[in-house]
């Protein structure tokens, strides 16, 4: 009976993984076919990397992207972070349900409804104040910069919740200031959470369509608008190279976060076991 | 010490002492609070405005007449809604896509995540880190892989035809099925990692005694397991249901032209027609619905802390 479950687990497992990767496998074989269309195979050739990077228009809108993922990602990291900190370890205070609310809600919301809002915000502002004087990266930053905090403050409330109090509570007794004890006991530990975060906001950042193009101005175009309007046609064997250089660059640079994170816990637990003994 | 002798860096260091932690929630609070919530107000004001060619293009809602204020709302923008069957359409179109597709993501998730929460040690943390990859990697690209595939003359097309099985090409893209496929397999990491927190914190011992205790595996998994896991459970429905049923990619990329869904018709407003105002209303009425489910998700988010901590 255990072994027909175990049996059923596995193959679902099996199956999963196999719904989960294939198709992601096929996007970069083809991306090294020869000929043009997907469903034949023409041999073995780089092509679609030469002309991807002879593109000039998609160049330049991966700069953007990446300029705009680079700074929302800092600054989703400087406003989550302490937003995480309040939640985990402020207590009571007046208006935590609001604010619970407004890190809760950005993770679910369509971003239909976040996009059409944040333009008609920027609109509106700039008739009043003047401020943001039309539309482009700073906009997108800003936007981007909303909703990857929320996900900073998740990371990094959940990341304090795990975490033993009693360090914090002894520099405390010994009268430390409340901002010593943050940035010599905390910060130090929550340090592969910030890690995580600021790279969780980037790629949200680098792969967000539909918030960027409404508050996009005219030459701000971005990556992924650049990827919309040219596979609506249908596929193409350039976006197919772009997108086996995106998955790759992602797998490598998560590899080496997951590793770095590994490797200050294990660094901790024997420091912790060291003390211990 | 007398007070009227104080250093400057002890003037800095009582102040932070007296404002400090004002400071560390005030800043993340007013940023949310201005590029989060004041949003959903303006949204709020210009839905009950006139769309007219003029920049911005919508009429004012507030104007200043002899020194004194006149509002004016228009309550068209919500009455065209109702009278034209399009919007009701779409609205529950994508109801009932979103609350489908959740429950295939359901169907497919909860056991990868059991398999995953019951694999030893090593193996575990490999099967975790192979739900999470494609989350990292991009959504868009995700949905783009399956245009190859499902294509008139995509892969599956094409392997049916060699192998003889069909004589005509099936049309999948540009389907309602399409649109299913799209949605389970890009929000499945969503419905997986809150099931598995869930179903990797249980108590296996409780299982063991329904077991002892005379219940069949099956009795004890709807018995003991499925009320346990009913948290995760919740959690990764409504991380699934509600963007999905304000889906734009999916239904654009993957759905045909009759495949009416919400996101997609704000979309159209707003970029096709440039009617802003009905574009807010349509955003205000789906707002409305999805209010109940997006309170309840934060409802469980706050229930999770409190029992972490």
């Amino acid at each position: 009976m255990n072994g027909k479950r175990s049996t059923f687990l596995i193959s679902a497992l099996v199956f999963g993984f196999a719904f989960l990767y294939v198709p992601i496998l096929l996007v970069i074989i083809y991306s090294f076919n020869e000929g043009k269309l997907v469903t034949v195979w023409a041999g073995f050739s780089t092509k679609w990397y030469v002309s991807l990077f002879n593109n000039d228009g998609m160049i330049d809108a991966a700069w953007n992207s990446l300029r705009i993922g680079v700074m929302s990602a800092t600054l989703a990291l400087a406003l989550g972070t302490p937003a995480g900190l309040v939640m985990s370890r402020f207590g009571r205070f007046k208006g935590r349900t609001m604010f619970s609310g407004m890190i809760a809600a950005p993770l679910v919301m369509p971003e239909v409804i976040t996009g059409l809002s944040l333009l008609l915000l920027f609109v509106t502002l700039e008739q009043l104040v003047g401020w943001p004087a039309g539309r482009g990266l700073s906009t997108i930053t800003i936007a981007h910069t909303t909703f990857c905090a929320a996900y900073v403050a998740v990371v990094v409330q959940s990341r304090l919740s795990g975490m033993d109090i009693s360090v914090e509570e002894a520099a405390m007794d010994l009268g430390a200031k409340p901002a010593k004890i943050f940035f010599v006991i905390t910060l130090p530990m929550i340090l592969p959470a910030l890690l995580a975060g600021w790279l969780l906001s980037f790629t949200l950042s680098l792969d967000d369509l539909v918030i960027a193009s409404f508050v996009a101005g005219p030459g701000s175009t971005t990556l992924p608008m650049k990827v919309f309007s040219s596979v609506r046609l249908g596929v193409s064997p350039e976006i197919n190279a772009l997108a086996t250089l995106i998955i790759l660059t992602v797998s490598i640079m998560i590899v080496i976060a997951s590793f770095l994170i590994l490797r200050s816990e294990r660094m901790r637990n024997r420091a912790a076991n060291g003390s211990d003994a | 010490m007398s007070s009227d002798k104080l250093t400057l860096k002890q003037r800095f260091d009582r102040w932070m002492i007296k404002h400090g932690r004002v400071l560390v929630i005030g800043i993340p609070y007013f940023w949310l609070f201005l590029f989060f919530l004041v949003p959903f107000l303006i949204v709020l004001k210009i839905s009950f405005s006139v769309a007219e060619y003029a920049q911005p293009p919508y009429t004012p809602l507030f104007e200043w007449i002899d020194e004194g204020i006149t509002i004016t709302l228009n309550f068209g923008n919500y009455l065209f809604l109702l009278s034209d069957s399009l919007y009701a359409t779409a609205y529950l179109n994508s109801i009932r896509i979103a609350a489908i597709s959740t429950i295939i993501t359901l169907l497919i998730g909860y056991p990868m995540a059991y398999g995953i929460a019951r694999a030893r040690g090593s193996m575990r943390s490999v099967l975790l880190m192979l739900v999470i990859l494609p989350f990292w990697t991009s959504f868009l690209i995700r949905v783009y892989a399956w245009i190859g595939i499902l294509d008139r003359e995509g892969l599956i097309n094409a392997f049916l035809l060699w192998t003889g099985i069909i004589s005509e090409p099936l049309i999948m893209r540009q389907t309602e099925f399409a649109v299913y496929v799209g949605i389970v397999y890009t929000y499945l990491p969503f419905m997986i990692l809150p099931l598995y927190s869930t179903l990797e914190k249980m108590d296996v011992s409780l299982i063991e005694a329904a077991l002892d205790l005379g219940c069949k595996p099956w009795q004890a998994f709807v018995k003991v397991t499925l009320p346990l896991s009913m948290p995760g459970i919740l959690a990764g429905s409504l991380l699934v249901f509600i963007p999905a049923v304000g889906e734009f990619v999916i239904p654009e990329l993957l759905g045909g032209p009759n495949t009416l869904m919400i996101g997609r018709t704000l979309w159209n407003e707003f970029f096709a027609n440039r009617d802003w105002p009905i574009a807010s209303a349509v955003a205000i009425a789906m707002l409305l619905f999805l209010v109940v489910p997006i309170m309840w998700f934060q409802h469980i988010q706050t229930k999770q802390e409190e029992r972490e901590q």
